[in-house]
């Protein structure tokens, strides 16, 4: 083959031998046995596999991915040490939110929620809307599964406007932070939320709902710190100067001068997460998060055009409610702002 | 002469990473264009030295760029000096840590900004009583404070209204009542009118000349116009380049430039309305004179009562006491500005 004469001349024959090619065969060998002719004009390309063919000392690429695999494993148990108590606590949220938007009664739960829409959002507009988006949803019988997503969806934005703020008040206040923090925040948006699914099935079992709770977590706290850090250090630096010259603490203009002041800005960035949730939420269903996202699922695995349709139907609605009430709730603190 | 309030002993700001270093070159002897060039830090201030009265407005005046800015905010050290001592009622203010540093800011020095700087969330009244609400004051006292100097300023019945629901003269006199709330005895004021139309900037000259009548404050007034500054100005410091080229009584500066750079600047001014007869007066001499003048009367009024005649002459008298006389030929000789020669 092509590349033996390399290792000849290289004078590692006896350390290639000396491995003997007990291996078994690999779809490459496979291949490589029927075809090997074709292409590359007789030169393949030196891939791991087709090197271990010249000397059997090289490794398999198969070889690479269990080494990989092994390696994560034997990690795998001093990682839950640490993360499974921390995380425990978002279980219980998301199973005890999950409860409580199913077992309280409809009666009940919907002219609250239609009343938390009134109160952040002040608009009649906006109210009647989402009363009217939640008959629907009842009367189609996808209040439920509605509700399920919209339990998750309150938890996990919850907690990263808890987790969020303070990270994006933290990199307001330090160059240093911001440069470590920021490459996080690119890779958190740029991967495809299904390669972070990987990893944490991995280090946590399906059957807990921290599990989709964190992926869905890692993918919308992101706007919330982006835009928290922008809004601070978008305050007017005469301000800034002002708050200083009357001799105010961190502490002092944290609170009455930077957060009232990029309170906009913040909002904006829990809108996006709100709806970053809810595009998660979906894919999440396939790591066994409950609600619509389910029902969409099964209509791409059955092929069964309506259910995924209808589920479809019921995101959107869903996604339509909570942009226009979040934005209603901007839009207010942005006239408060102003005060116009 | 009584111990000056504020006192500025050979102040140096060099703005840049390594600004401490910068200082040999300095000393040996460096300019402002070479340590730019050569060693990329901006020198902002060089050895300053002023001393500030107590009651007095001491006025510094330059153009854009001169280092006034720089030069107001190392009294409550926004910016750190490089080197030289800030004295305030003769105590080191570059010697203080943070705790004393914020309550200094707090308790004895105010501050007046140019852009206003209020904070937009608040109405007008929380805006006044910012000051006393850092210190901890309880909200009954501080907004009772506060409503007194709104009051004051003229802006009764504003109280609710928000910073952008108001005029920029009346933002003003907000920013003015939250710098008196805090009842520190030094206000300082960078440009605080420059942002104001010629009328309103005029009304807010005489408020502050008000203010200081009844209040006796010690004021750093920061301009880049000549009117205001010797309009408020009891100390005048000419700043330029960051360096004083002159300071002083501010009729003295009018009557002696220095430098050609002052001249410049005084040339344009309407002098008989600035200039005061005490300036102009001369000692008793034996003629007998038209009449009696105020020594702080101005040379416009003097001429405006003698009718244009520059054979007469007045005599100086305050209290009944004979100050000097005045010579309307030494009146008119004192409306050309020096460098101005008969050429035509
Ligand atoms: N933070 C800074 N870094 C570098 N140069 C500065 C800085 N602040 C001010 N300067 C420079 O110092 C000089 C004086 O500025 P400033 O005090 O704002 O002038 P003024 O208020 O008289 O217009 C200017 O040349 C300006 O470019
Ligand atoms: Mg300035």
């Amino acid at each position: 083959m092509a590349y033996e004469g390399v290792f000849d001349a290289l004078g590692l024959r006896a350390w290639c031998d000396a491995a003997g090619d007990n291996a078994p065969l690999s779809m490459a060998d496979l291949l490589a046995s029927t075809g090997a002719e074709n292409g590359g004009g007789g030169v393949p390309f030196p891939s791991l596999d087709v090197l271990h063919e010249a000397c059997p000392q090289i490794a398999q690429t198969r070889d690479v991915t269990a080494a990989l695999e092994d390696g994560f494993l034997a990690m795998r148990p001093e990682l839950k040490l640490v993360l499974d108590p921390v995380t425990q606590p978002l279980s219980w949220m998301l199973d005890s939110a999950l409860w409580f938007f199913t077992s309280v009664p409809w009666w009940v739960l919907l002219p609250a929620l239609i009343y938390l829409a009134w109160a952040v959002s002040r608009s009649r507009g906006v109210t009647l809307f989402v009363a009217l988006s939640f008959l629907g949803l009842g009367v189609i019988d996808h209040l439920e599964v509605a509700l399920e997503t919209l339990s998750i969806i309150f938890v996990c934005t919850s907690i990263s406007v808890v987790l969020g703020v303070p990270i994006g008040i933290a990199m307001s206040r330090s160059k240093a932070v911001q440069r470590g923090i920021l490459p996080v925040l690119d890779l958190l948006q740029t991967l495809p939320t299904f390669v972070y699914l990987i990893p944490l099935i991995f280090l946590f079992s399906v059957t807990e709902s921290k599990l989709y709770g964190i992926a869905i977590i890692l993918y919308a706290i992101v706007p919330v710190i982006r835009l928290t850090d922008l809004g601070i250090r978008l305050v007017d630096r005469d301000v800034i100067e002002a708050a200083d010259a009357f001799g105010m603490s961190q502490r002092q203009k944290l609170w009455k001068v930077q957060l009232p002041l990029a309170l906009p800005n913040i909002m904006a960035g829990v809108n996006q997460t709100i709806m970053m949730s809810l595009a998660m939420v979906v894919i999440a269903s396939l790591v066994s998060a409950p609600g619509l996202g389910v029902l969409v699922l099964r209509g791409i695995r059955n092929l069964e055009l309506g259910v995924g349709l209808v589920a479809g139907i019921g995101i959107v609605l869903l996604a339509v409610i909570l942009d226009r009430t979040s934005k209603a709730a901007l839009a207010r603190v942005d006239r408060a702002g102003k005060a116009e | 002469m009584s111990m000056p309030k504020i006192a500025l002993r050979g102040l140096y700001k060099i703005f840049g990473p390594d600004d401490a270093a910068m200082m040999a070159h300095i000393r040996a002897g460096m300019g402002k264009t070479e340590l730019l060039e050569q060693h990329k830090h901006v020198l902002g201030l060089q050895d300053i030295s002023v001393d500030m009265q107590p009651g007095e407005i001491t006025v510094v005046m330059g153009l854009s760029g001169s280092g006034k800015s720089t030069l107001i905010r190392h009294l409550n050290r926004l910016i750190e000096p490089t080197a030289g001592e800030i004295l305030l009622d003769g105590e080191d203010v570059t010697a203080l840590g943070p705790d004393a540093l914020r309550q200094l800011r707090q308790k004895r020095m105010s501050m007046v900004f140019q852009k206003f700087a209020l904070l937009p969330h608040r109405t007008v009244l929380q805006n006044a009583a910012t000051a006393l609400e850092v210190q901890g004051v309880d909200r009954p006292t501080r907004e009772a404070e506060a409503q007194k100097w709104l009051k004051r300023v003229g802006l009764d019945g504003y109280e609710g209204r928000y910073p952008a629901q108001l005029s920029g003269g009346m933002q003003q006199r907000v920013g003015i009542a939250r710098a008196l709330t805090s009842n520190a005895d030094i206000m300082l004021m960078d440009e605080a009118f420059s942002a104001l139309d010629p009328l309103i900037r005029t009304d807010m000259q005489n408020l502050l000349l008000e203010l200081q009548v009844e209040l006796q404050k010690t004021i750093v007034f920061i301009t880049h116009d000549l009117d205001e500054a010797l309009k408020l100005a009891d100390h005048l410091v000419i700043l330029k380049d960051g360096a004083v080229v002159q300071q002083g009584e501010p009729q003295g500066i009018l009557l002696a430039p220095a430098d050609p750079y002052i001249e410049d600047f005084v040339r344009d001014i309407n002098r008989a309305r600035v200039l005061r007869v005490r300036s102009v007066m001369e000692p008793v001499q034996d003629r007998s004179c038209a009449g009696d003048v105020d020594p702080d009367d101005t040379l416009e009024a003097l001429i405006a009562r003698s009718g244009g005649e520059t054979s007469l002459c007045y005599r100086v008298v305050k209290n009944g006491e004979i100050l000097g006389q005045i010579d309307m030929r030494d009146l008119v000789r004192a409306l050309v500005p020096r460098g101005v020669t008969g050429t035509h």
